[in-house]
Order: structure tokens, then C-alpha cells, then sequence
């Protein structure tokens, strides 16, 4: 069992890759080291969203993944 | 031809392939007799400016429902009878269907208005990335600048 990290829309192109595994237990700190500089870089910004367990987080540095948990990188949003 | 069946009324759908517009509104249109007027809004590929295809991705576990939170909150805030709010993703070329809104109500200000709210919600705070395929490859799009003072409208 691991914590999947997914790279949603731009992101994805950023890390090379729609999805990495690490391990359990992943708090924000962990997330930024996870990712590497440039992923962390957008994480950063007040524009990037982070969701675990299919939900927003209202405050992503409070991030607490658990193995099993999927954690999609959020980057601004386009539609229409 | 049997008509589509529509949930009612709201009926929210991502499609991962093209979509009968014609079908589609007749089908809203038959679902609600009731209502005095109904508005429409097509959204498609712009041809031209070089895109030579567009693709839209989602994420499953927020998108879907995010789309549905919107329509109900347009239906509330405009007194809609009824609203069909479909979103395209994969890939699509230029022509092609994106999106498509219909909204039926009492009076068209409803109808126009909750039409309006939710385009400007689906384009720059629903959960899509949206690219573009030109001559030099794929180029990832941002909302511009008038989609945002667009959503700003509704705050």
C-alpha cells in the first residue's frame, strides 16, 4: 500500500508522469519533497488546489494521506 | 424514434464522445411544457487560430459532482423549472460540440440569467484542463482574464 499522488492538466507535463506512488503516511511537507522542486514550486501557489480522498482541502497544508489515499494536484481550471 | 429520457430537472452528464444537440433539446423541450421560455447555449471548438484539436480532462471524483452542485445552485438561485448541463471531454476538433446548457423557466430573465451563471461557471470554476493542439504541438489554456471578471459577476 502506498499514497498515489496524481498530476492533474498542466502538472502532469511538470512531473513527466500522471501519477506517482510513495509512501504512507504523507503530510505537506512530505508532498513537496514527493514531487520535487518544480511540481512544489506550483504547489506553492494560492491557485493550485490539492483533493485527498476526492475532497478539496480547504487548507492543503493541512494535508494528512494515509496509504490507500489518492492525492490529485489540482493546477487553475478551464472549461467550456 | 424512442426520445432520450432526461432526468428531471436536472440533468447533468460528462460525455466522452459527441452528442446529438437536436435530440437533446427536444427532449428538454418536451420535458417541460410547463415552462414559458428556454434557453440554450452551444459552446463548440472555435475554428481557426490554428487549433488543430482540443482536449478537455476531468477528474472523476470532483467533476461530475462539482457540475451537479452548480446546476442545483442555479436552479435555486434562478427559480428554474428545469436545467441539462452536458460537458464534452477527451479530444475534439474544431466544429465540434463542447459544451451545451438549456434552461427552462417561468420567465426568460430566469432562463437567460441561470444560462449565463452557468457558462461562466463551467468555463474558469468547474474541475476541467483544457488544451489545444496547434501546428508546434499541445499548449495548455488558462481561463483569460474576461472569464474571470466574467465569474466575478456572480459573487
Amino acid at each position: 500500500m502506498s499514497v498515489t499522488i496524481l498530476f492533474l492538466g498542466p502538472l502532469r507535463d511538470i512531473a513527466g508522469e500522471q501519477l506517482r506512488e510513495v509512501d504512507g503516511p504523507l503530510d505537506w511537507a512530505g508532498l513537496r519533497d514527493a514531487v520535487g522542486p518544480e511540481v512544489a514550486a506550483q504547489l506553492d501557489e494560492d491557485r493550485v488546489n490539492v483533493a485527498c480522498k476526492g475532497r478539496v482541502l480547504a487548507d492543503k497544508c493541512a494535508l494528512q494521506a494515509e496509504d490507500g489515499d489518492e492525492v490529485a494536484l489540482l493546477p487553475p481550471v478551464s472549461g467550456g | 424514434m424512442a426520445r432520450l429520457a432526461l432526468s428531471s430537472p436536472l440533468d447533468v452528464r460528462l460525455l466522452d464522445k459527441g452528442l446529438s444537440v437536436g435530440e437533446a433539446l427536444a427532449a428538454f423541450n418536451a420535458a417541460y411544457e410547463e415552462a414559458g421560455g428556454i434557453v440554450s447555449f452551444l459552446g463548440k471548438v472555435r475554428p481557426g487560430d490554428g487549433v488543430r484539436a482540443l482536449e478537455l480532462s476531468h477528474y472523476e471524483p470532483l467533476t461530475l459532482l462539482g457540475m451537479e452542485e452548480l446546476a442545483a445552485a442555479a436552479g435555486s438561485r434562478f427559480d428554474l423549472e428545469g436545467a441539462l448541463v452536458w460537458h464534452r471531454v477527451g479530444v475534439m476538433s474544431p466544429g465540434e460540440t463542447i459544451v451545451l446548457v438549456a434552461t427552462a423557466a417561468r420567465h426568460r430573465r430566469s432562463a437567460f440569467g441561470a444560462a449565463d451563471y452557468l457558462m461562466d461557471h463551467l468555463k474558469s470554476a468547474a474541475w476541467f484542463w483544457k488544451r489545444e493542439r496547434r501546428a508546434d504541438g499541445w499548449h495548455w489554456i488558462e481561463p483569460r482574464p474576461q472569464d474571470r471578471l466574467d465569474l466575478a459577476r456572480w459573487k
